[in-house]
């Protein structure tokens, strides 16, 4: 009893009020975005804003369940999680059902799942377990093979097995909690610089087509030269991006209103309830809008960077970085991908698109945080 | 705490954060604040401008009675950009009636330039025209199946009578010329092309309206936009009510039938023209939708020229319904009196041989009853030599002017500048220049243009101009320019009077005389005496064939309600061909409009009289 009046006391509200308002906001921007001028209910079914709102229900629920756990389960079963999870990302090719070429889905019942989202959330606990043992320092590169092995494995098993690039690449995120216990600076400088040759050598095609086909599929590889303005191609791979564009820039100041946008109901903006939903801020919210839900989003995730840097112990500020630096990773890939900053790259823009398993799966990463860092002056180290 | 090695490293992560967020929120600046071009962009994307026809003006006669109204129809319209590659051609062709075979024939017929030139596959295009509404309901509620189609509704002209068809004109598509002169037209759009129709296309049309639809990727229609916020409803046309008595048009039309000719007829105290009547003439239905242009290109191409109105634009010599004007302005400038006599043979008279029988020497009243030929060769010969030849024919050729500028001011040689009558010819009354190229300033005399004097030779009217100056002797020297329209104000007031300033006094001459013309001179064969008709007949020599046949006259005699003019081309005498006509026509719009006038009494005598006359016979 008293420990968990402790829990209430020790949660961070100011998370979890952040998280309900970008959640409730995304629930209506997705009913806005799905809407088609024929008034159906929020809340109905037959819509997938009807849908959101079970999948947000059920994962309040599943948040005060979490609450209600101990923390030192992650800590004690965390390699257990982590194991379990790999199993789960391995058979999921071969239960899956091919979605756009992703075998990344597997069907229970009524809801589909896609285990990518929750792998996040155990990796990281494995990763935090791993570099919270007693002793433990990242002193050299070799005391990252081991966590860098752990981030590898699902990124892999998801790349090649399942097809699903975008969920691969939110495993590079693990690269700032690793960047945080000490690991050199210059992997990321590196990164960087990589990335900006590689920019280079597609702009100005210094490699020949043969090398660039063995790294990038061909669709990716469209994308990419469309982005660097290499390919003019409106109605292809250019298409989305170019009416998300048409769909923000009609938006103006103050947007069209809510449920108002032309772009985003009729159908011009592609997965506009999904990857593409920060179109429907733009058009319907404008600039206005869309700039409250990028700095709520900052304050979201400046506020998880704070209570990363309050824990007490290894085991919680990893996972706590990580935690934040999925977000991050989220919220830099997607809007840059509707604002035509970077490649088309399908990962949701956390709690705003339509879809439970990344609500889930995010829930599940933020509210075991929320308990750590509850339960945290109860920590004696 | 824990780990105070890496501890600024939280600022680099926040900073990145902070950096990611910061780039993002200038780039939406310069999309939405900056950059204004992507909102057209999106309304090019997702409106769709679709125009709401206004429904045009109606027609009715001076009775109310309706000509000209308007059949909706339906036109299925597409979009080819839009209809997509899983088009269902089938289910498509289904909707329509038609087959698969016709559908590829009818678009390949959109796609050829050289047919269709406004052809683009992003803009609507006509797939199937002039549809009926049981012809396009099918296709209407499988519409949502078909991008890029679309069903338009479209009026044309629909008339209750056949005739009038130079009146009223008739609507078609505008062409380029429209397109350039005024923006209001769009391809496509229909237009006034000729008779009223063109003359009060403005106000006929009305205002057409807009209405911002939205649509969808697929170019399915979705909608009003805002809830038809940018709608601009369309604004019906101004019915218009003709000064025409229908009847009495489809009178005169059935009496002339089968020859080529006009009658007019005009409300003297108004100017209003009752009828307009130009034969042979087309049915209005016939140059309306799909049938429109072959009917059209037949009736240019017809020899009998049908398409020409005739009461505007024909030219005939007045032949002796001249002699009306000739009196009044050789009364007018004193070239005779009253009781001026002039033998009807001998040698003061020669050339000008008299065709009739009567006594001589005549005075002016029989002369008009008998249209005596010597009697206005003397008289305009006296009128012109008034002031003698004068040095340089100076003299002559200046009261030749002036007798020239008092027969103008019954409204010939010229076109009526402030009437609604389109397509005028303006006749001609020759003027001195005319002659003086002929001949020379001094080389031409009375004697040379005698043939004015009876109105044949180089003097050219319309009917319209006959009718008119009919109304203008019954009117006892003014005019209201002939007109279309009905109980337009604007025509009665006092500075659109055309006065000929002649004492009226001569026009109760002219009057008496008109009137024995159809008592006891050439119209009495076909005189209805209880209108008190006054008129007077002309045969117009043709040199290419048989004579055209001319009449004019007005009824009552001191109550005008009507005055008429009749030419009919290649039929012989006006008394034979023309008075009839006008006598039915004066009958029946008296009749109808005006039985109080009809003086009975007279009607009586007149009937005992022939009854006599027959009972002598037997």
């Amino acid at each position: 009893m008293n420990q968990r009046n402790n829990i209430w006391s020790g949660v961070d509200w100011i998370t979890i009020i952040l998280f309900l308002a970008l959640a409730i906001f995304g629930w209506m921007n997705i009913y806005g975005a799905g809407y088609s001028f024929e008034q159906t209910s929020i809340f109905s079914f037959s819509n997938r804003a009807g849908k959101q709102f079970v999948w947000l229900l059920t994962a309040l629920v599943m948040g005060f369940c979490i609450l209600m756990i101990d923390e030192k389960t992650y800590d004690i079963l965390g390699y257990w999680f982590y194991g379990a999870t790999i199993l789960l990302l391995l058979i999921t090719p071969f239960l899956a059902h091919d979605i756009k070429g992703s075998l990344s889905w597997i069907t229970l019942g009524p809801v589909s799942l896609q285990p990518a989202e929750f792998a996040k959330c155990f990796t990281a606990i494995a990763i935090a377990k791993y570099m919270g043992r007693y002793g433990y320092r990242v002193e050299t590169w070799k005391d990252l093979v081991i966590p860098g092995a752990m981030v590898l494995l699902p990124m892999v098993i998801i790349m090649f097995m399942q097809k699903e690039t975008g969920s691969a690449l939110v495993f590079l995120a693990f690269l700032l909690p690793f960047y945080r216990q000490g690991m050199t600076g210059k992997i990321m400088v590196a990164g960087l610089v990589a990335i900006i040759v590689g920019v280079i050598v597609l702009k100005f095609n210094l490699l020949p087509d043969s090398v660039i086909d063995k790294f990038l599929q061909p669709h990716q590889k469209t994308r990419i030269e469309v982005l660097l303005g290499n390919k003019e191609d409106p109605t292809g791979a250019g298409y989305n991006v170019n009416q998300s564009l048409i769909a923000i820039g009609s938006g103006g100041f103050f947007g069209k209103g809510y449920l108002k946008g032309t772009q985003t109901k009729l159908k011009f903006v592609p997965e506009q309830d999904t990857d593409f939903i920060f179109c429907t801020v733009g058009e319907e919210w404008g600039f206005f809008g869309s700039l409250l839900v990028l700095l709520a989003y900052l304050a979201f995730i400046l506020r998880l960077i704070m209570i990363a840097e309050r824990q007490r112990d290894i085991f919680s500020q990893v996972y706590a970085y990580s935690v934040a630096s999925i977000f991050l990773f989220h919220l830099t890939i997607n809007v840059g991908m509707v604002l035509g900053l970077l490649p088309v790259i399908g990962i949701p823009l956390p709690m705003f698109s339509y879809g439970g398993s990344s609500l889930w799966g995010f829930t599940l990463l933020l509210f075991i945080l929320l308990r750590l860092d509850a339960s945290r002056v109860n920590k004696l180290y | 705490m824990i780990n105070d090695t890496y501890y600024n490293r939280r600022y680099v992560i926040a900073g990145i954060a902070i950096l990611v967020v910061a780039i993002y929120i200038i780039r939406l600046f310069s999309l939405q604040i900056i950059d204004q071009s992507r909102r057209e962009k999106a309304d090019n994307n997702a409106l769709v401008r679709q125009p709401v026809y206004a429904s045009r003006g109606l027609i009715y006669d001076r009775n109310d009675s309706l000509l000209v109204f308007n059949q909706p129809i339906y036109e299925v319209v597409i979009i080819l950009r839009e209809m997509g590659t899983d088009f269902d051609t089938l289910a498509f062709c289904q909707a329509l009636q038609i087959d698969t075979v016709d559908y590829r024939l009818r678009l390949e017929q959109i796609s050829d330039r050289r047919k269709n030139r406004g052809f683009s596959r992003y803009t609507p295009q006509v797939f199937m025209a002039n549809l009926k509404k049981e012809d396009v309901s099918l296709l209407q509620e499988r519409l949502y199946h078909f991008p890029g189609v679309s069903i338009r509704e479209r009026t044309l002209r629909d008339y209750t009578y056949n005739g009038a068809s130079h009146i009223l004109g008739s609507v078609g598509e505008v062409n380029q010329r429209d397109l350039e002169r005024d923006p209001y037209y769009h391809q496509g759009d229909y237009s006034g092309r000729d008779g009223v129709e063109k003359q009060y296309e403005v106000a006929l049309r009305g205002y057409n309206g807009v209405e911002v639809l939205m649509r969808d990727n697929r170019g399915r229609i979705c909608g009003s936009y805002h809830d038809g916020e940018l709608d601009q409803s369309a604004v019906a046309g101004t019915n218009l009510h003709l000064g025409i008595d229908i009847e009495l048009q489809l009178l005169a039309e059935a009496e002339i039938g089968e020859h080529i000719g006009s009658a007019v007829a005009i409300e003297p105290a108004t100017g209003e023209i009752l009828a307009l009547v130009s034969m042979p003439g087309w049915d209005p239905k016939s140059l309306v939708g799909k049938v429109r242009g072959k009917n059209y290109s037949a009736l240019l191409n017809d020899p009998s020229k049908p398409l020409m109105n005739r009461a505007t634009q024909a030219m005939y010599p007045p032949g002796s319904t001249f002699k009306t004007l000739q009196t009044l302005v050789a009364l007018h400038q004193g070239g005779i009196t009253p009781n001026t006599q002039y033998p009807c043979n001998g040698p003061q008279s020669t050339p000008i041989k008299c065709t009739h029988h009567h006594g001589s020497p005549v005075d002016l009243g029989m002369a008009i009853e008998q249209s005596c030929n010597p009697y206005y060769w003397c008289a305009f010969r006296d009128l012109l030599q008034m002031d003698g030849y004068g040095k340089n024919n100076a003299a002559f050729r200046r009261r030749y002017e002036l007798w020239r500028e008092d027969i103008m001011r019954f409204g010939l040689g010229q076109k009526f500048e402030d009437s609604d009558v389109p397509d005028q010819k303006s006749g001609s009354v020759p003027s001195t220049k005319l002659y003086d190229r002929f001949y020379g300033k001094t080389g031409w005399k009375a004697i040379t243009i005698r043939s004015l004097s009876i109105g044949q030779g180089e003097v050219l009217v319309t009917p319209l101009q006959l009718a008119n100056q009919a109304a203008c002797i019954a009117n006892e020297g003014y005019y209201i320019s002939p007109h279309l329209l009905h109980n337009d104000s604007t025509y009665l007031l006092p500075d659109k009077r055309h006065e000929t300033g002649i004492d009226n006094a001569y026009f109760k001459i002219v009057k008496d005389g008109m009137e024995r013309v159809m008592t006891h001179g050439t119209g009495r064969w076909h005189n209805i005496p209880k209108w008190h008709i006054c008129g007077k007949t002309g045969t117009v020599q043709n040199p290419h064939g048989k004579d055209h046949a001319i009449f004019i006259g007005y009824a009552p005699k001191d109550n005008p309600k009507i005055a008429v003019a009749i030419a009919v081309e290649n039929v012989g005498f006006g008394a034979t061909w023309a008075c009839p006509v006008a006598v039915k026509m004066i009958d029946l719009y008296l009749q109808k409009h005006y039985p109080e006038l009809a003086d009975e009494e007279e009607q009586e005598t007149e009937n005992k009289k022939q009854e006599t006359d027959d009972e002598s016979k037997e």
